[in-house]
């Protein structure tokens, strides 16, 4: 049986809001019934100030999908579409006074299904970047699909690697032979599919290399930025530096710090450190950073850990050596 | 205090119908084992009055599981700390015992405890005939035909799934695998101690049970290992189980195995007629109560005890919960209740439809099931079902039916 919080029961055996809003203005409808959740969210907006003025659920799944559904339309009543906006999983989840990691999931429906009405009101269509593979690390809630993709887009080839790059496997271990698996399949599918998995492990070795100067700096950034020549690059780092910035005093807070280390096209390198560590919760923070950076520069980014800047990452560093 | 004691005055009274997942120890069997883990605590292999003592009481407890799987001679019971022990024995034992036979025939809706080895040995190189079922969970014996060859190490089948109770007709099967000389495993865990069984009378070389799937305790299985089958012992270290099975043995439970057994043999054929009755009157009962449900599996050829339900619009795990509430266990196929993001691979493989696969619920009665319990279920679900559909997107409360069309988000 979950481990379900009190508040998650409550809003289980008594939901709020489970209705159809009668004048809705605005329904975000995601999931599916073949993937065993889904939620159709109905706002009532007054179109003068963008205030939700009510709120209503319909939700096929299962207890902590119900009570997400529920959390979500009492957290946005009251707010403007603005801020309603800006209610991120982990909000939901927080006021569920928290989620089992496998059940995350859940939370993140509720956001997709905010973010759809809003974009239902404005007339505007919501990118659909909604994938769910079968889940490897639970203690950071890392599927198969998410370390597919930075295997392919890094080259890499060992299990450490996986670990330094997803914080997949990080904590308690338990995964190792299943990311295995992973990688295994993921190395097939890219000889099959031509690609040399050493030129792209090259090509990033830029990203690769960057967590060394950390340990060396106290101010690592510096390092990134002073190379931008281009103006509209420098733009982004700097908005994804202001949000980061905003992030760090709760990071620090719990004993923890976070730098940008580098940005790539849509991937966004950061570096975890202190507590942060072996943190069963860093995959959330990272998660929340990723949503709100996205929000930021209004395009899908996607945030990677590096290594910490201890004396021990750098020796795992040095097994990059293709 | 160095733990803190159960407080058992907390626990409500439950209607308790997951006996698949496990049963409750039946009070003669645990009188039977008490002295065991207290005054006779020798060693069974031991030269002293203190060990013998145990080791003629496990002797006894063999042959009552004899009895009970209707084998030929009390030595061909090998016990084991579990079915899933046993099963790895005799898999493993099978590839070790003919190495140059590289090919295994099992089905894709056994016990993880097969499916997990099959996987493991299918990465090593083995080939491995993945048998599947119709829409009833029968399994397709055409396939299993041709899959078969001088080249099969071993064949394992489940006698009766865990989530539908559906029999497979595993006599038969082991005659086809006898033809080709391999050696023939059958996972009996749902079967034993609930269906008779006379494994002397067939072509079946290994056979795993369960203790606590029949009112043993938790911890304890046995392999039987037909006379004259070659085999190669998974556990190596020592002489207990005459080299079969090293490790001291779990005399108290293995004491208990033995009357669970010997129970079970005498209360069987009553048993089946009186929980099959309770059993149709709970699925007719629901079937009539509650509109767009369906019997999922076999009803004509499963063992007496279990019935597996879908219920469509829903999710599992939230009619686990709802039912929890008002003290009822059982248990789901749903994908929600084991933390995978896959509904049940017994589910898939039948191909039932979408708009149910994720709201199974399966009831799974013993003898310690009374009519009270049926009538508690048949008065709560139909009320938990209505509420759960009235907050599914799925369902039209004016019409009261459900479809998957009239709800289809664009963003999946």
């Amino acid at each position: 049986m979950w481990d379900y919080s009190e508040k998650v029961k409550q809003h289980f055996f008594n939901p709020k809001n489970a209705k159809l809003v009668s004048d809705a203005n605005a329904r975000g409808d995601v999931g599916s019934i073949s993937c065993g959740d889904a939620l159709s969210l109905s706002l009532k907006v007054n179109p003068d100030t963008e205030i939700i003025e009510d709120a209503g659920f319909q939700t096929f799944g299962c207890g902590s999908a119900i009570a997400s559904s529920s959390a979500l339309t009492e957290i946005i009543i009251g707010k403007t579409l603005d801020d309603a906006l800006k209610v991120t999983n982990q909000e939901i989840a927080d006021f569920l006074d928290g989620l089992p990691p496998e059940k995350m999931h859940c939370s993140v429906m509720g956001m997709e299904a905010l973010h759809a009405a809003v974009a239902n009101y404005r007339g505007e269509v919501m990118e659909d970047d909604h994938e769910e593979g079968e889940l490897i690390c639970k203690c950071f809630a890392i599927d198969d699909l998410m370390i597919k993709r930075v295997v392919k887009a890094n080259g890499l080839q060992s299990i450490e690697e996986v670990v330094n790059y997803t914080k997949a496997g990080g904590a308690c271990t338990s995964c190792h032979e299943k990311i295995e698996w992973v990688l295994d399949e993921a190395l097939a599918e890219t000889a099959e599919a031509g690609i040399d998995v050493a030129a792209v492990a090259r090509a990033n070795q830029k990203v690769a290399a960057v967590p060394q100067p950390i340990a060396a700096t106290a101010k690592p950034k510096m390092a990134v930025v002073s190379e931008t020549s281009d103006p509209e690059h420098a733009k982004r780092l700097a908005l994804i530096e202001q949000v980061i910035d905003e992030v760090r005093p709760a990071v620090q807070a719990d004993g923890g710090d976070i730098q940008l280390v580098d940005v790539e096209d849509h991937l966004v390198f950061v570096s975890m450190s202190g507590n942060c560590s072996g943190c069963g919760l860093s995959g959330l923070t990272l998660a929340n950073l990723e949503i709100k950076i996205s929000d930021a520069l209004g395009e899908t980014v996607t945030v990677f850990p590096l290594q910490p800047s201890s004396e021990d990452a750098e020796k795992k560093e040095a097994t990059y050596d293709l | 205090m160095i733990y803190e004691a159960v407080n058992t005055e907390a626990l409500p009274k439950t209607v308790y119908l997951d006996n698949n997942a496990t049963t409750r120890i039946d009070p003669k069997v645990l009188e039977t084992m008490l002295p065991f883990l207290s005054d006779y605590y020798g060693n069974p292999s031991s030269i002293h009055q203190l060990g013998a003592t145990v080791g003629h009481a496990m002797a006894k407890a063999r042959e009552q599981v004899q009895m009970l799987l209707g084998a030929e001679h009390a030595t061909e019971v090998v016990f084991t700390s579990c079915a899933t022990e046993a099963t790895a024995t005799a898999i493993m034992s099978a590839v070790e015992a003919m190495p140059e036979r590289k090919e295994i025939i099992t089905s894709v809706v056994e016990h993880p405890a097969t499916l997990q080895l099959c996987q493991h040995l299918e990465r090593k190189g083995y080939k491995v005939h993945w048998i599947g079922v119709d829409n009833k969970g029968r399994l397709d014996i055409d396939a299993f035909r041709q899959a078969l060859s001088e080249q099969v190490a071993v064949v394992s089948i489940m006698w009766a799934n865990n989530e539908t109770g559906t029999l497979f007709p595993v006599e038969m099967l082991a005659k086809l695998a006898k033809s080709v000389g391999a050696q023939m495993h059958v996972d009996a865990v749902q079967v034993a101690g609930k269906y008779p069984i006379n494994v002397q009378h067939t072509d079946i070389d290994m056979m795993s049970i369960s203790g606590h799937k029949f009112h043993a305790p938790k911890g304890i299985g046995a392999l039987y290992l037909r006379r004259g089958t070659r085999f190669r012992p998974l556990l190596r270290g020592g002489h207990q189980e005459r080299g079969r099975r090293a490790g001291t043995e779990n005399a108290a439970s293995i004491i208990g195995l033995g009357m669970a057994a010997e129970i079970a043999y005498h209360v069987m054929a009553g048993e089946n007629a009186r929980q099959s009755m309770l059993r149709d009157r709970l699925e007719q009962g629901l079937l009539a109560r509650i509109p767009s449900c369906f019997v999922t599996g076999n009803p004509q050829q499963r063992v007496a005890n279990t019935t597996n339900i879908a219920f469509e619009y829903i999710e599992g795990e939230a009619l686990l919960l709802m039912l929890n509430q008002v003290g009822v266990a059982c248990s789901s196929g749903s994908a929600c209740t084991s933390g995978s993001l896959e509904p049940s691979h017994v589910m898939k493989a039948m191909n039932i439809p979408f708009t149910a696969a994720h709201g199974t619920l399966r009831f799974s009665l013993s003898r310690f099931t009374t009519d009270d319990d049926i009538d508690a279920v048949l008065n709560e679900l139909p009320a938990i079902v209505a509420r759960l559909r009235m907050l599914s997107p799925y369902w039209d409360n004016d019409t009261n039916t459900g479809s998957a069309e009239m709800f289809a988000p664009a963003y999946a």
